[in-house]
């Protein structure tokens, strides 16, 4: 069985169609890659999956467990974690509390002893913090811990938004564009990182991204969307030269 | 310049970041414990309410400076705890019993509001809120066997297991019951801040679709936000009825609850020394001006409008000049001077920020 199994989804924006009859699965340990050209309806996929958008239709199942059951707040808890393609972190904090919101779907401390520093929330802050220095050594963020991340550079944010995710401990990764805005040994370390997740942390990875240098190293499967419906899937060398993919970004006559 | 060499994870979480903080920290609670014998007791009695406007100040810091709802709404609360605070003692109850549970019933009313209002964003939360603090004014009246309505009501003197406490006679003992109210209000909002709570307010003040994404659910934290500042406005309100010594519909009107929103921001939003800078400048400037006042054009002259005016003139000041209140400016000269002479004068210049996904609100 997939570990992310999406049933002819649709979604329409008034009369636009986002998603029309989409389908696709994810299995457990791979990497797999969204791509397409823009407004293609990547970014809804996510969207959908994380629950922020409600579908029309289809059936979405993520480890034999309906997604569409949850709160947009309960994906965390089933081990979905995510990062944005515009960088969403808390700007006001620091990257080590960043990171810690990361844990939150761990929480499991009360109100009245957090009010009290019971040792018991004293414990789970030693935990949470032994996870989250995990993620550190990772993605080598120690020089920035406690920078607050309003001062930070786009490159690092980028990193402490993977950071995040990584630190709630989830099963499926869902990274929007994790290279854009990367300069080119950025994006090599992005590659690397993507590599290690999979590989050390055994966490499935699901990515939308335009570099396709990026998808076809990291990627075991990839999926073409154009106007919200599936073009191509496969290896990314086959859906490369697929002649469908090739007019949609270049458009007809270019093969 | 400290450097802080960490080597445990406890140096991140304890409640003091060095032996020099602690120090700082400790001999400024023993000075505040040594006050009634070093000023007199008209001075004693404008600490006392300092510290009463800072507990205020700290209920509304965390629901506006740590979570992002702004609040016009909580001279309301002050009152709700006020009154609550006087019927329950009325009832019988010992005050020990009855102030704790002053707060927590506000904090109930609090949450059971919210959670309509909390469907609004910012500009439009406000002035639903301010709804709240209007309304506030015709219930009072309307509850009029409870309230006294119009004529008031007096709250009766206060007694711990036989030890009595007035604001007038025995200004000392009021000061230190305030004084222990304040620290022990401190410590929560120091341990939320501290703990998963503390950063899930501060996830959803900073980006609402990413902290859902973290599995924070966003109305449940906002009630939670509004339920715990209530609960400390409420004791803020209790404690102002025994300052005040009597109380009306109109003791807490909307111009209180515009006065904390204004007090937050200048203090500093977002901080708890904020709280307390903003309670001090609230407290003293009416003093300050009438003595300013007396000075320039002599005594017995009126001003009509004067206490307001410097008010909306320093809000403005701040808002220009320096947005993270006197906290953030206090920030700024420490460090000016730890770094002396190698601070560079764009050191503190705003960076632009980056675009941010608004399209999910």
């Amino acid at each position: 069985m997939s570990l992310l199994e999406i049933n002819n989804a649709t979604l329409k924006f008034g009369g636009v169609v986002a998603v029309n009859d989409l389908s696709f699965s994810v299995e457990e340990g791979e990497v797999y890659a969204i791509v397409g050209p823009n407004g293609a309806g990547k970014s809804t996929v996510f969207n959908l999956i994380s629950r922020f958008y409600e579908p029309f239709a289809g059936k979405f199942t993520f480890d034999g467990q309906n997604l569409l059951d949850r709160e947009p707040d309960e994906v965390a808890d089933l081990g979905i974690a995510r990062t944005f393609q515009n960088i969403e972190l808390f700007d006001h904090a620091t990257v080590l509390q960043n990171l810690l919101v990361g844990r939150h779907r761990h929480r499991k401390t009360t109100l009245l002893e957090e009010m009290f520093f019971a040792p018991r929330v004293r414990r789970e802050e030693h935990r949470h913090r032994e996870a989250v220095e995990e993620v550190i050594d990772f993605l080598d963020l120690q020089p920035y811990r406690n920078k607050m991340i309003a001062g930070l550079p786009y490159g690092v944010r980028k990193v402490v938004e993977l950071g995040r995710a990584l630190a709630s401990g989830p099963r499926l990764l869902l990274l929007d564009e994790p290279a854009s805005g990367l300069s080119v040994e950025e994006t090599q370390d992005m590659r690397w990182w993507i590599d290690d997740i999979r590989k050390q942390m055994g966490i499935t990875v699901l990515m939308v991204e335009h570099d396709m240098g990026l998808v076809s190293g990291v990627s075991d499967r990839v999926l073409a969307l154009a106007d919200g419906a599936k073009l191509a899937e496969g290896t990314p060398a086959e859906v490369q030269s697929n002649p469908a993919v090739i007019e949609a970004y270049l458009g007809a006559g270019a093969a | 310049m400290r450097i802080h060499f960490k080597t445990s994870y406890e140096h991140d979480i304890r409640l003091f970041q060095d032996r020099w903080t602690l120090g700082v920290y400790a001999a400024l609670l023993a000075l505040a414990f040594a006050l009634p014998y070093l000023i007199d007791e008209f001075y004693l009695g404008e600490v006392t309410n300092v510290l009463i406007w800072a507990i205020a100040g700290l209920g509304l810091m965390l629901l506006t400076g740590q979570t992002g709802q702004a609040s016009l709404g909580h001279a309301a609360f002050l009152a709700v705890g006020c009154y609550t605070n006087t019927i329950l003692i009325e009832q019988g109850l010992p005050f020990v019993i009855a102030f704790p549970l002053a707060g927590v019933i506000t904090g109930v009313i609090g949450t059971i509001v919210a959670i309509p209002a909390l469907r609004l964003h910012g500009i439009y939360l406000a002035i639903a809120t301010i709804a709240l603090s209007i309304l506030a004014d015709d219930i009072i009246v309307l509850m009029e066997p409870w309230t006294g309505g119009v004529s008031g009501k007096f709250p009766e003197m206060i007694t711990i297991f036989g030890f009595e406490i007035e604001r007038w006679t025995m200004p000392s003992r009021f000061y230190y019951l305030v004084l222990v109210v304040t620290i022990c209000c401190t410590l929560f909002y120091r341990n939320l801040l501290r703990s998963p709570l503390g950063r899930a307010f501060a996830a959803v003040r900073d980006s609402e679709v990413s902290a859902t994404a973290m599995g924070v659910h966003i109305a449940r934290t906002k009630a939670t936000a509004f339920g715990l500042s209530c609960m400390i406005t409420g004791w803020a309100g209790a404690l102002m009825g025994y300052y005040a010594g009597t109380f009306n519909n109109e003791t807490f009107s909307i111009v209180i609850s515009i006065t904390l929103l204004m007090m937050i921001v200048i203090g500093g939003l977002g901080s708890i020394h904020g709280a307390f800078f903003g309670a001090v400048v609230v407290a003293f400037l009416p003093q300050a001006l009438s003595i300013l006042k007396d000075g320039l054009v002599g005594g017995g002259v009126a001003i009509p409008g004067l206490e307001t005016g410097v008010f909306g003139m320093i809000l403005i000041l701040f808002i220009l000049f320096e947005p993270m209140g006197i906290y953030g400016r206090w920030l700024k000269i420490r460090i000016w001077l730890e770094l002396f002479p190698f601070a560079r004068k764009d050191m503190f210049r705003r960076q632009k920020s980056y675009l941010k996904t608004e399209r999910l609100r």
